[in-house]
């Protein structure tokens, strides 16, 4: 269950940030992504894909959150 | 050479990882790469931040290196003592030329060593009493001091002192900040994680301290200049940018910086950040706590500048964007003057790099706006994030190495032959003997400030007076120069 740090990016995109890991990734697609929530299963552009609880609203960027691995 | 294919630099890595006994070739190849710009994450080619091997030589430092040394040293009106035995500080005192400006010993403290001089019975019965005491005579004898650090050496986990307790104790009697870094140079695989340790404190004990208090008065303006050390001055070369173009520097981190900077730095706009290694923790907190938003710059060579200034220019209104076009008019004929000076004698030399921190993919541009090509490069203690970074600066089938050993750089040298190479000074005197010309990258050869337009003046000029020097032609006895010379005309006859 990584803390993950998520900022926007200057592209618009998400970046998925794990520190320990020194991991930088774009987030391509979110399960739920509107104003009431944001969260659900999470693609990356790696490849990779992690899971988070629903959060509602959806939080403000940048923040850590703690995800969990699919 | 001329330029290598990525087979050809594939092969060299081999060929020099041959001497090695298995597990350690395997090793180290994760190590060692030929750069593909089609990669898009360095963790698929190179594997960083790992432990080096025993019996390697390895030119990396410790985790009280990355704290006392780099990020919290440089910080002028603070004391910091290295709490342990004396080598540690006395071995690194003023090592680093970060520039400052005071009285060093009234109320600067940047070159002096404050050592706790740990002793046997320090050992056996803990040192927290001798601690106390000293931070008590220091405030005495340097009152003008605005807070203590206490960097901790290995002794100090080790024997379990709690360095916490006594810092908390001090500051309230003192009135002033009193932290406790728990750097102990044991932790981690190089100085990097001392950098981390010293970012995650100065988070838990110096940057909320004004959070409630609004007398300082920001303007939409403000920005800081973090993780840029004032090697010769480099900090300096970059503010004087910033404030033409009509910005206002709140901040230095660290070089040539204070306390009440530090504690100032929340309220600013924007967040400058040169040395992404040593100081990205600190910029996401307050990105995530306080909502100011970082961008890394590049201030090496007149293209990089160029851009980094329209980009920093890129989060502030019309006045600042028409401010950076500005400056970089103002500067462009002095430029201009100095690479039609260098280029033509500098033009297609060949470069290899090994560096920490930022400067093995941030100095490329400088190289690159003289014409030289940097055909190898590589970090000391950096992690995929840099190599990320790394890989787009990089020409495709260079070589990038990283923690890279003695034996394998001056296997790299001999056959790749650069014409120049930019390391430490603990590689410096091999490769001069070697016969090739080399400059100190991490001290600039105790020349600088290499930031900024007015740097790379002086970056050109240092580095055309090291590779154009006469004496590389000296390297070879006269007696063995003619006889080679005999041998040539033999051969040809």
């Amino acid at each position: 269950m990584p803390n993950v740090m998520i900022r926007a990016k200057n592209n618009g995109k998400l970046l998925f940030y794990i520190a320990k890991k020194d991991q930088e990734d774009e987030i391509e697609s979110v399960e739920t992504d509107t104003e009431e929530a944001w969260g659900g299963v999470v693609n990356l552009t790696d490849g990779s894909q992690y899971y988070i609880d629903p959060i509602s609203p959806k939080p403000k960027f940048p923040t850590t959150l703690r995800f969990k691995r699919v | 050479m001329s330029v290598m294919t990525h087979e050809e630099t594939e092969a060299l890595i081999q060929e020099v990882l041959e001497v090695y006994p298995e597990t350690a070739k395997a090793d180290r190849a994760k190590h060692l790469t030929a750069n593909d710009q089609e990669v898009e994450q360095s963790k698929k080619c190179i594997t960083s931040n790992r432990k080096s091997l025993p019996g390697v030589m390895t030119v990396r430092g410790c985790a009280y290196a990355g704290s006392k040394g780099v990020v919290w040293g440089p910080i002028k009106d603070m004391i910091h003592i290295s709490h342990g035995p004396v080598g540690c500080g006395q071995y690194s005192r003023a090592g680093r030329r970060n520039y400052y400006v005071g009285s060093t010993g009234i109320n600067t403290f940047g070159t002096m060593n404050f050592t706790s001089d740990f002793q046997e019975k320090d050992i056996v019965f803990g040192g927290d009493k001798k601690l106390e005491q000293m931070i008590m005579e220091m405030n005495q004898l340097f009152p003008l001091n605005k807070g203590i650090t206490v960097q901790s050496e290995c002794p100090i986990g080790l024997i379990g002192d709690d360095i916490e307790a006594v810092s908390k104790r001090t500051a309230k009697e003192l009135e002033k900040p009193v932290v406790p870094v728990r750097c102990e140079g044991f932790r981690g695989v190089s100085q990097s994680l001392g950098h981390h340790i010293a970012n995650d404190a100065i988070r838990d004990w110096i940057l909320d301290a004004r959070d409630n208090d609004n007398s300082f008065e920001s303007t939409p303006y403000d920005v800081t200049i973090i993780g840029d050390y004032n090697i010769g001055g480099d900090a300096w070369a970059s503010r004087t940018l910033l404030e033409e173009m009509g910005l206002r520097v709140i901040a230095q981190w660290s070089g040539d910086g204070t306390l009440a900077e530090m504690e100032n730095t929340p309220k600013a706009k924007l967040n400058l950040l040169h040395c992404y290694r040593s100081m990205n923790y600190i910029s996401r907190h307050m990105e995530e706590k306080y909502g100011v938003p970082w961008m890394e710059y590049n201030f090496f060579g007149p293209t990089k500048i160029a851009d980094s200034l329209r980009e920093i220019a890129g989060f502030f209104d019309d006045k600042i964007k028409a401010g950076a076009e500005r400056v970089i008019e103002k500067y462009q004929a002095e430029y201009e003057a100095v690479i039609a000076k260098y280029r033509p004698r500098l033009e297609g030399k060949k470069v290899m790099l090994y560096v920490g921190g930022l400067r093995p993919r941030h100095i490329i541009g400088a190289y690159e706006d003289l014409g030289m090509e940097v055909v190898g490069t590589g970090y000391e203690f950096a992690h995929n994030d840099d190599y990320d970074r790394t890989i787009k600066e990089m020409g495709n089938a260079t070589l990038i190495y990283d923690d890279v050993t003695g034996y394998e750089f001056e296997e790299f040298v001999k056959r790749i032959k650069p014409d120049l190479i930019g390391s430490g000074i603990k590689e410096k005197y091999i490769f001069q003997k070697m016969g090739i010309p080399f400059r100190q990258m991490h001290s600039w050869d105790y020349s600088g400030p290499y930031h900024g337009y007015d740097g790379f003046a002086i970056f050109a000029r240092d580095m055309d007076m090291t590779l154009n020097n006469p004496c590389w032609n000296k390297i070879k006895a006269p007696w063995l120069q003619a006889e080679e010379s005999e041998t040539a005309t033999a051969a040809a006859a």
